[in-house]
């Protein structure tokens, strides 16, 4: 008799110390490719799981290795039909010989891919991003929960028999199958005693044994017919709700004329991801609208959004105006939650600014829970700009607006770590918004 | 009927604990009485294919210590078991008193009556018997000795920081093939009588002392022959040359902490323990394959096991020594189970039905008869090369069809040098057998020398065999890690085994600029 032990129960992850120390190694590596993931990749495809090569660099174990060129060997192989010795066999293509087993794992390393899970994802984004612990956090948190009642089930934990409804079944069965009441049996008894106690004559004998039997049938039926069975029983059913989010749609305005270059659009578009993924812990439904412009504005799809570019001049209003036309014909503001998130280098016709503003504070601002506008700007430009009002039309067209509305958050950006910033005013006003709903 | 239907271990294909408890009792029975085979207590444990994979990773220990390449290597095999290329083993089986065999919890009754009967008796029975497993493993203590190795690992990272132990164990694993003993070695004077002797010395240097000889000028060829005196004194204290780099590290190393001299004793101590399995693959699976295959068709001819469960068990052995020819696209390499298999039921055969042929070939054993003690002699006492060099019988060669390639890296062909014919038999039979030998077909590299009271700078050679040099980028990215162990320059020369001629030269010196 050898000694069993089951060990499938065992907790799951032994390697996953491993595993960590593995992502650690290959951080850099990953990280590239996350930020490419970033680049090319649909703003709300981010938040999930993502196939990765295997990384090379870092991750390589050296050892004492005979090179393969070099040198006289032997193989011994099986299987031969027509060879005699002295026969001569050209190489098989290039490196190595037919029996070196490695070739066969070789080949298969170029499609190599492992799953990284969401949160494995997520801490790479995060990473120089430069957001607090706390709110990384917050955003990798899944979506909670709240068993909510939803009506009743033949199953379910004792705790949760709804008693009501098991006896009212209870007594629709009883009645079905016609169980003897209990008073009915009393009043039986009652005569069954009240002719025992009366003078002892044939009738009453009769009667007596034909009430015994009634009341020994009686008996018998009800005990055959339980008051309670397991079939009457309900269970209060709940359902996992998630916790209340209304809708939200989230505008990305962005300008695409030839002065957004490359690196101008990737900070643009990791603002918008991080902006995404905070809404999306918020609400259940996002919608994302992308509005492109040069002197006209459209809705485009993504792929557009990101990568084409458009020759024209700048006018920015007509993205405010064609922000505002979508949100009349689809997002009424009483349903969704609207946020706006515009991305541009601050470049501007004359005299459009002040429409801009102007559009703003007339009905715009009224109808967005938020917006931000980010101007992206040369890292040499930092210093000279600071934190000062100084800088282009449309940056000081937008300054009358942020004094103005708590909801508006402007910035510059010049490098992805200066991009969080942006969010923390959003963060802080959290608690009042939950009080309010 | 009725009797009939009593004598099945089994018949469904679903199993629980009761199905297999009685399934290893007649499966021990088989296994004791008829085949004599000497096992350690079993322990069979029951795995999910996520455990399995976690085996695998931790190169197939139950208990490891930590480090990302075990990271790297379960991403790996999880890719490939995902993606269909590769399945998992059904079993898994640790040389360990008692023998731990792990079950994958997928297997239908059938097959874990096949996996236990190869894996709780027939690996288990070659792991307490072969040479190997008992001069250089300690089936009793690897357990403990790894519970203490993670333990020690994980509490120098506590208190050293990660990358500090991460960075002495990845220069470890770099040179685990050379951290292993080939050879046995005198045994070791112990410190006391080394120090009895050094006394001893001391002494008589004492009494015969004389000022004379200090006055005597020194000529310049006498010096040099000091000098070489004096290289060839210390290269024997340091009982240099010293195949195995990695104890030399340990014990010699100047710059390494007491508990970086423990972190390379753990990852030497593993690299030994598994260096016997590398060394009787053939004669290992080999000896569980015949073990399953006599156990199960005994069974069988009991009437203990059903028509239906013989046929999957016979399909899962036939798909396990199945050996493709080399034109094959499926060709991985000889199959060591094909093989070892093949071999087991040969000396069966030769011990009871020999031919003529083997009556030449091998006197001693052709038709002794007693194919068992033939077996159990054979796996006690051999390891791959010797077993194939002793007992690939003629008629193996010709069912295999086995042939044997000369191949010269500056030809752009490869010649067939001998086959399966009267003349070929000895050669190919010698070059298969060399081909299993695990320490002629790794580099050979010793350190040769090194001056303590000098520059310490560290001499390893390469005896360079046949001509086959080291791959340069990998030879240069582990000679760093070596390096980081010894703390001061290293040089590798590469030296022609038979010429003595110098093939290459390089240092870390030199290319660290």
């Amino acid at each position: 008799m050898p000694n069993f032990i089951d060990r499938r129960l065992n907790p799951k992850d032994k390697s996953l110390g491993n595993r960590r120390r593995f992502l650690k190694r290959a951080k850099e590596e990953l990280k590239q490719v996350i930020k490419e993931r970033v680049k090319s990749g649909r703003i709300a495809d981010l938040d999930a799981q993502h196939s990765v090569p295997m990384p090379d660099q870092d991750t390589s174990e050296p050892s004492f290795q005979h090179s393969r060129g070099t040198g006289q060997r032997e193989h011994v192989l099986p299987g031969n039909r027509e060879f005699s010795p002295g026969d001569r066999i050209p190489k098989p293509g290039s490196g190595g010989s037919a029996n070196e087993g490695g070739a066969g794992t070789g080949g298969s390393d170029d499609d190599f891919q492992f799953v990284l899970s969401r949160e494995e994802v997520l801490d790479l984004f995060f990473e120089d991003l430069e957001l607090p612990d706390m709110v990384k956090l917050s955003l990798k948190e899944a979506v909670t929960f709240k068993p909510r009642r939803a009506g009743f089930a033949t199953t379910g934990s004792p705790t949760n028999i709804n008693v009501g409804r098991t006896m009212r079944n209870s007594y629709g069965r009883r009645i079905a199958l016609r169980r003897p009441k209990t008073a009915e049996m009393e009043a039986l008894t009652h005569e069954i005693a009240a002719l025992e106690a009366a003078p002892n004559q044939d009738a009453v004998r009769d009667r007596l044994e034909a009430l015994r039997q009634e009341l020994d049938a009686l008996e018998r039926r009800r005990r055959r017919i339980a008051y309670v069975d397991p079939v009457d029983i309900r269970f209060n059913r709940f359902e996992p709700q998630p916790l209340p989010n209304a809708n939200a749609v989230m505008f990305c305005l962005m300008d695409v004329s030839s002065s957004m270059g490359e690196r101008e659009k990737d900070l643009a578009k990791r603002f918008f991801v991080l902006l995404h993924l905070f809404l999306k812990r918020r609400y259940e439904r996002i919608d994302i609208v992308f509005i492109r412009h040069t002197h006209e504005a459209g809705e485009v799809d993504e792929e557009t959004f990101f990568y084409s570019t458009q020759s024209g001049g700048t006018v920015v209003s007509t993205a405010l105006e064609e922000m505002r036309r979508i949100i009349q014909a689809r997002y009424p503001s009483q349903e969704w939650n609207i946020y706006a998130a515009q991305a541009s280098d601050g470049d501007n016709i004359a005299g459009d600014s002040e429409r801009c503003a102007s559009l703003l504070h007339g009905e715009l601002m009224q109808l967005c829970q938020y917006y931000a506008y980010v101007e992206i700007i040369d890292e040499r430009e930092t210093e000279i700009f600071g934190a000062t009002d100084n800088g282009t039309s449309l940056w000081r067209a937008y300054r009358t607006v942020e004094d103005k509305w708590p909801n508006f958050q402007m910035t510059r950006i010049a490098r992805p770590s200066d991009i969080y910033p942006v969010f923390r005013k959003l963060f802080a006003r959290q608690p009042t918004m939950q009080m309010s709903r | 009927m009725g009797e009939r239907a009593s004598k099945l271990l089994f018949e469904s294909s679903d199993w629980n604990f009761d199905k297999i408890s009685r399934a290893y009792d007649a499966i021990e029975g088989i296994a004791v009485e008829d085949l004599h085979l000497d096992t350690y207590p079993n322990q069979l444990e029951i795995i999910s294919s996520e455990q399995m994979l976690d085996a695998y990773s931790s190169i197939g220990m139950p208990l490891m210590y930590q480090h990302w390449s075990f990271g790297k290597r379960f991403v790996f095999e999880e890719h490939l078991y995902r993606k269909g290329h590769r399945g998992l083993a059904y079993e898994l089986v640790i040389n360990s008193n008692p023998c731990i065999t792990y079950l994958m919890e997928e297997n239908t009754m059938a097959i874990q009556a096949l996996v236990t009967a190869h894996a709780a008796f027939g690996h288990n029975h070659f792991f307490k018997n072969n040479y190997l497993f008992r001069q250089w493993t300690d089936a009793g203590a690897i357990l403990s000795y790894m519970d203490f190795a993670k333990k020690y690992v994980a509490r120098c990272e506590e208190r050293y920081g990660l990358p500090a132990v991460e960075a002495i164990l990845d220069s470890a694993h770099a040179l685990m093939e050379q951290g292993v003993f080939r050879y046995r070695r005198p045994p070791r004077l112990s410190s006391e009588k080394e120090r009895e002797r050094a006394r001893e010395r001391l002494e008589y240097e004492e009494q015969t002392y004389s000022d004379l000889w200090r006055t005597l000028p020194k000529s310049g060829g006498e010096g040099g022959a000091d000098a070489a005196d004096e290289a060839s004194e210390r290269r024997r204290k340091l009982n240099l040359p010293e195949e195995n780099l990695l104890y030399f590290l340990e014990k010699t190393s100047i710059v390494l902490e007491p508990w970086q001299r423990e972190l390379l004793r753990i990852v030497r101590v593993v690299a030994q323990y598994f260096y016997p399995q590398r060394q009787t693959k053939v004669m290992n699976e080999g000896c569980a394959t015949f073990v399953h295959y006599t156990i199960m068709n005994k069974l069988f001819d009991q009437e203990r096991i059903s028509e239906g469960a013989m046929l999957e068990i016979l399909q899962s052995h036939s798909n396990v020594v199945f050996q493709p020819a080399f034109d094959d696209p499926r060709y991985p390499g000889l199959n060591p189970y094909a093989l070892g298999f093949a071999l087991m039921q040969d000396i069966q055969r030769i011990c009871t039905e020999p031919t003529a042929e083997d009556r030449d070939w091998f006197p001693d054993i052709a038709g002794n008869g007693d194919w068992r003690d033939t077996l159990l002699d054979a796996w006690a006492n051999h390891r791959d090369e010797s077993f194939i060099l002793q007992y690939l019988s003629p008629t193996l060669m010709r069912k295999f069809r086995l042939f044997l390639l000369a191949d010269k890296a500056s030809n752009s062909y490869l010649e067939v040098a001998s086959i399966h014919n009267e003349r070929g038999y000895e050669n190919v039979r010698a070059a298969l057998a060399r081909s299993y030998d695990v320490s002629a077909n790794q580099p050979n590299i010793q350190v040769v020398d090194v001056d303590l009271l000098g520059d310490r700078h560290l001499r390893l050679q390469h005896n360079v065999k046949n001509g086959i040099l080291l791959d340069e980028s990998t030879r240069d990215a582990t000679l760093r890690h070596v390096r980081h162990l010894w703390g001061y320059d290293v040089s590798l020369i590469g030296v022609d085994a038979e010429t003595g001629a110098t093939l290459y030269e390089c240092s870390t010196a030199a290319t660290d600029g």
